[in-house]
């Protein structure tokens, strides 16, 4: 394994400049991800519109891992379904934590997350920001959600 | 830099620090494909080959249940154990082996004291006195006893520079105030504690003392009757010992009066349905089977701390910090976190635009072990306004040249994210 596996520029540049960062108006969900082993926290809202994510935003202080998953995860979710954005979600739990995973290809920019899983230490750094997403989809859900499976 | 720039800022005795890195067989590993930096001793030191030996020695020739058997090995086990245990009474200089128990470290011995001493003695309204630098293990415990008997955790200040300033816990100390508990040298950010002063000022006003010695027993020199507290804690693995051994340092007169805190084998004298007998001290706190070879190792680990330079070795770690605080506070953007004006051997610090968590990373890859994150003191983050630190923590076996590879680390770190 090799630093910049870890670092790559993709993770770098939204570390650098986070896309969506900042408070959101009129959010359906404001939900809070804590990390206890480094204690990060990150507050995520979204905006639920015709069971789309309509919009998303993200606060908090965190390493660039964290920073840049969430900054990532923020551009790949917009506009998608509720169903999309959980797929998703469960698509980068295995890119994270399944050595198995294949679909890098599919994932667009957030193949960079993929080094990631070479750094134990790190898996939660990159998927806090996927587990409170998960939570705030379920809470937006008229109905509930099949049970997230994290790990 | 040289071994000797650092050096001359302390006026020290010779201290050889590659003989006694030889004493540590972990100290010759590589991490990464280079030689490991070892500075998370505040953590947990690495022990040398003496404790290890007597480990493997106890485990392969002597090792059986203790105070029970009348079997040979039995009776070695009981020996080695007892005799671990008069090792750690002349360390700290308690006056009695009575005055010894034998725990699983300092969260353990401090939950003890809260749970054993604290809760059956506290009033809804009296006050337990801490500081705003402890660990976890000397909050938590007390925000427990505090709810089960309606007492008061009160919590006394820290200044910009991470200094406790006695007047001000002073002036906390009321009426109601039962007990005092702080730090000897906080973990998170290095500063050693008026401890004396603070003891002394407690015992006038009938306060009793609980001192958490985890981060200065390996490194200040621990004289309990000196200081006069009524209970210090510490753990075996900060002092070059194993893990799941340590011990409590409490007065006979405090630890009479107090009830068990667990029942079991070995902690009692008679037992019948009618009722039970306890062992006298220190067996009275000690139920169930300990943790034996954890015992003989921490034995060991003091009998190295006997034979070496104590203050030759204390004045090496003095230097190392100061070395370290010249060569990091070199780099732009770093902030030491922690600036009192007594500290032990351990700088925490924050980067610009670097999270620690990257900067232990980063590290690692280069074979520098340090540790990252809240250190058990998320008060003292809030306190600093930082999420987490990064601290580098230095036992007698450092080198300066591994500081500088600590901070030739650093400023990796800091321009992979410019």
């Amino acid at each position: 394994m090799e630093l910049k596996d870890l670092y790559r520029d993709v993770i770098l540049d939204h570390n650098r400049n986070p896309r969506n960062f900042g408070p959101l108006a009129d959010a359906s969900a404001d939900v809070e991800g804590y990390n206890p082993l480094c204690g990060d926290r990150l507050k995520l809202h979204l905006r639920m519109a015709d069971d789309r994510v309509a919009d998303i935003r993200f606060e908090g202080e965190g390493c660039a891992i964290s920073t840049a998953s969430a900054s990532l995860m923020t551009e790949a979710v917009k506009g998608r379904t509720r169903a999309e954005a959980l797929d998703l979600f469960q698509r980068i739990h295995a890119l994270l934590t399944d050595d198995a995973a294949t679909d890098v290809e599919t994932l667009g920019k957030l193949a960079a997350l993929s080094g990631v899983r070479e750094f134990p230490a790190r898996v939660k750094c990159a998927s806090l920001c996927w587990h409170t997403l998960a939570s705030a989809l379920e809470s937006t859900s008229p109905e509930p959600l099949p049970a997230v499976s994290t790990e | 830099m040289s071994e000797t720039t650092g050096a001359l800022r302390v006026p020290t005795r010779h201290f050889d620090v590659e003989a006694v890195r030889r004493e540590f067989p972990i100290l010759g590993r590589s991490v990464h494909g280079r030689p490991l930096v070892y500075l998370d001793n505040g953590a947990s030191s690495q022990s040398p080959a003496a404790v290890i030996a007597a480990v493997e020695d106890y485990m392969s020739t002597h090792h059986a249940n203790i105070h029970r058997g009348v079997h040979t090995l039995s009776q070695e086990a009981t020996a080695l154990y007892e005799e671990a245990r008069e090792r750690i009474r002349r360390f700290v200089n308690a006056a009695s082996r009575s005055e010894i128990v034998l725990l699983r470290g300092t969260t353990e011995a401090i939950n003890l004291i809260a749970q054993s001493y604290a809760r059956p003695m506290l009033r809804p309204g009296d006050e337990v006195l801490i500081t705003h630098l402890e660990h976890h293990a000397n909050i938590v415990p007390w925000q427990m006893v505090c709810a089960q008997t309606g007492a008061t955790l009160v919590v006394a200040p820290i200044d910009e520079r991470g200094e406790v300033h006695a007047e001000a816990v002073e002036a906390l100390m009321g009426p109601r105030t039962r007990i005092l508990a702080c730090a000897h040298v906080s973990n998170a950010l290095g500063t050693v504690l008026p401890v004396e002063r603070l003891v002394a000022s407690a015992r006038s006003r009938g306060i009793v003392t609980v001192v958490d010695g985890a981060q200065a027993v390996a490194h200040c020199g621990v004289d309990v009757r000196a200081l006069g507290c009524d209970f210090y804690a510490f753990s075996g693995h900060k002092m070059y010992g194993p893990t799941g051994i340590g011990a409590l340092y409490g007065r006979e007169e405090l630890l009479e009066r107090m009830p068990p805190w667990q029942g079991g084998g070995d902690m009692i004298l008679r037992v019948s349905f009618s009722g039970t007998t306890y062992a006298a001290l220190p067996g009275k706190f000690e139920a169930g089977t300990p943790n034996i070879s954890g015992a003989v190792g921490l034995g060991a680990a003091i009998a190295f701390l006997d034979s070496m330079d104590l203050d030759a070795a204390r004045s090496h770690e003095e230097a190392l910090r100061l070395h370290a605080e010249d060569t990091l506070g070199a780099i732009a953007g770093l902030r030491v976190i922690g600036t009192a004006r007594r500290k032990a051997g351990l700088v925490s610090f924050v980067v610009d635009g670097v999270h620690p968590h990257d900067i232990g990373t980063i590290l690692d890859q280069e074979g520098v072990a340090i540790r990252t994150g809240h250190h058990c003191a998320m008060p003292v983050m809030d306190h600093f306004k930082v999420p987490a630190t990064a601290r580098a923590s230095f036992a007698f076996y450092n080198t300066f040249a591994e500081i500088d590879r600590l901070a030739a680390a650093v400023e990796h770190a800091r321009r992979m994210f410019l």
